[in-house]
């Protein structure tokens, strides 16, 4: 019994020492986001929890103060809704005919998705961004949607999802008189609701914090999402550090809420890919 | 008529899968052609291409600066998998334990760095990591005597403010990979090697490890993938693309420098297809060894 004790309280302090070394930095930039920028300049971003400098200055510029930054947050809210719902529709639905049926080239067609997941995306920047200014689509929130509107991730795992729904519904669906399309609307996807749901914390987490590629599409100020915006307020030429901080710390917490609310399925969602199937 | 076409059977399953071809062609297949092509011409933006054969890959062949940053990304994907594979997986298999207390909390609060943007949580470690006195990692190693380190001007030392970046983001998501790998292992392998009266080294080394495999291969794989293809993180770290001497570029900024910036696209094409080929070899060579290609099932 005691060496059970002694394992225990040695789990427990090692897992606390490396728990906080963890949350330091969240630490640090939630105090800093008190503090004045100028602090934070003259000092460098530490751990003093000195009351004599700290106010809440930061957080009245950042709800009063003449900046972008909640059409910048907007933006983000608006683009990774839109970006989600969409995905998860055209995504479930493409897996759903993997899933369904067979056809000529239903093989051929799935070792393409798998193939997706395989190389970098950042090969095709380039590319993707002629082809885009050829479109037309440069500075729009198509741009930064269409491309990963079939994603291969989420096909892969919808299809996952769907091999284990018995096929006999959809058989009876047929004997009932309903459509092909009838089938999957009506009957399908009331079903797949609870995948829907981690699918959507892992597109929601990829949408809110992507960067590079709607960094390199969009150019106007007013439809830049919130990571661009924050990106914009380090420059060469001194950093907004009063907006900067307090932003930085403020963009964690609608995300930081969910992931409390919503727990369960963000560790599905994070995990989709690593179930073998 | 064309109703009834539509709706038949045989025609229903492309109907489905069609925006996923579609999507394939125009933002896959198209481009990466286009890059293979682009890499083999001279092509600036707004101006006709040109062709100029393997002039691209002969230059990058010579090119110190592309060397620097292949070996950059190179060194940085090797020193995240030395660091997120088995940290995590000792993790997740302590915090697995039964003796544990807190464990949905320790859980929880590990996979929080996650949350954050790149752009967050590059800041955060910019500053951490900045080189005045005060910094927190300098206020730190004050403590102990050090002298304040530049850690973002030098080789060394910018490297460990990006991987301690790295791990810090992606240490709980890959503990918590493990940890959905551990529950595939059924409890009675541990109650037989009990009674077999195998000790908890040797039931980590000859149960927990070899069945974790399929887990870390996963791991491993989009760490491979994940380590070559970095960028924005450098790009976070020393707030721009241009960190002195090239400490930080990477293989991605190097493309993203040459194409963007310099409107050099068939070179920064050139780039591009030799990242593909050495994630491939990289990628294909490590599924290879593990055995991955074996007939299953």
């Amino acid at each position: 019994m005691k060496k059970e004790t002694a394992i225990k309280i040695v789990l427990f302090a090692f897992f606390t020492v490396v728990c906080l070394l963890i949350l330091i930095p969240f630490y640090a930039v939630t105090i800093a986001s008190f503090k004045p920028g100028e602090d934070l300049i003259r000092y460098g971003l530490n751990l003093k929890f000195d009351l004599s400098v700290m106010n809440f200055d930061n957080f009245v510029y950042l709800f009063t103060g003449d900046h972008a930054y909640f059409t910048w947050f907007f933006n983000s809210v608006l683009l990774t809704l839109v970006q989600v719902t969409l995905t998860l529709l055209v995504s479930a639905t493409v897996a759903y005919g993997f899933s369904a049926y067979e056809f000529r080239g239903k093989n051929f067609l799935f070792i393409c998705v798998l193939l997706i997941m395989m190389v970098p995306f950042e090969i095709l920047l380039l590319p993707l961004y002629t082809l885009t200014n050829n479109m037309g689509l440069m500075n729009s929130y198509s741009a930064i949607i269409l491309p990963g509107i079939a994603g291969a991730a989420t096909i892969f795992f919808f299809r996952q999802y769907l091999s284990g729904i018995p096929k006999e519904i959809i058989a009876a669906g047929r004997v009932d008189g309903a459509s092909e399309y009838g089938i999957y609307l009506r009957l399908i996807l009331p079903i797949m609701k609870p995948s829907f749901a981690a699918m959507a914390i892992l597109n929601g987490m990829n949408s809110w914090n992507n960067f590079l590629w709607p960094f390199m599409v969009l150019s106007s100020e007013h439809k830049y999402t919130l990571p661009i915006g924050l990106k914009t307020l380090l420059t060469p030429y001194g950093n907004n550090y009063d907006l900067l901080i307090v932003g930085s710390f403020f963009s964690i917490l609608p995300i930081l809420a969910l992931f409390l609310a919503f727990q369960k399925y963000f560790i599905d969602g994070m995990t989709a890919g690593a179930v073998k199937g | 008529m064309f109703k009834n076409f539509l709706y038949s059977q045989k025609v229903a399953p492309y109907v489905f899968v069609l925006p996923f071809v579609l999507v394939f062609l125009i933002f896959w297949v198209y481009p990466l052609l286009s890059s293979f092509g682009m890499s083999f011409q001279k092509v600036t933006l707004g101006q006709e291409a040109q062709w100029v054969g393997i002039d691209n890959y002969t230059k990058l062949m010579s090119d110190t600066i592309f060397f620097k940053a292949v070996r950059n990304s190179g060194v940085y994907m090797i020193l995240t998998l030395l660091i997120l594979i088995p940290f995590p997986m000792l993790f997740a298999v302590l915090i697995n334990n039964k003796f544990m207390w807190g464990r949905e909390f320790f859980k929880s609060s590990f996979f929080f760095p996650a949350l954050t943007s790149v752009v967050v949580a590059g800041t955060i470690f910019r500053l951490m990591f900045g080189e005045m006195e005060g910094s927190l990692i300098n206020s730190l190693l004050g403590v102990f005597g050090v002298e304040p380190v530049k850690f973002l001007k030098g080789q060394v030392t910018g490297f460990i403010a990006l991987v301690a970046l790295a791990s810090w983001r992606w240490m709980g998501v890959n503990m918590l990979y493990f940890l959905s790998g551990l529950k595939n292992i059924p409890d009675d392998y541990y109650e037989a090697a009990s009674i077999d009266g195998a000790s908890a080294f040797q039931k980590f080394t000859r149960i927990t490890m070899p069945l974790l495999k399929p887990t870390t291969i996963y791991v491993l794989t989009i760490s491979i993938y994940a380590g070559l293809a970095m960028f924005i993180e450098s790009m976070m770290l020393w707030n721009g693309n241009n960190s002195p001497k090239n400490i930080g570029l990477t293989i991605v900024g190097y493309l993203y420098r040459q194409g963007i910036e310099k409107n050099n696209l068939g070179y920064a094409a050139a780039v591009g297809i030799v990242l593909l080929l050495i994630t491939m070899v990289i990628n294909l060579t490590q599924l290879a060894f593990s055995g991955m290609f074996k007939k299953e099932d």
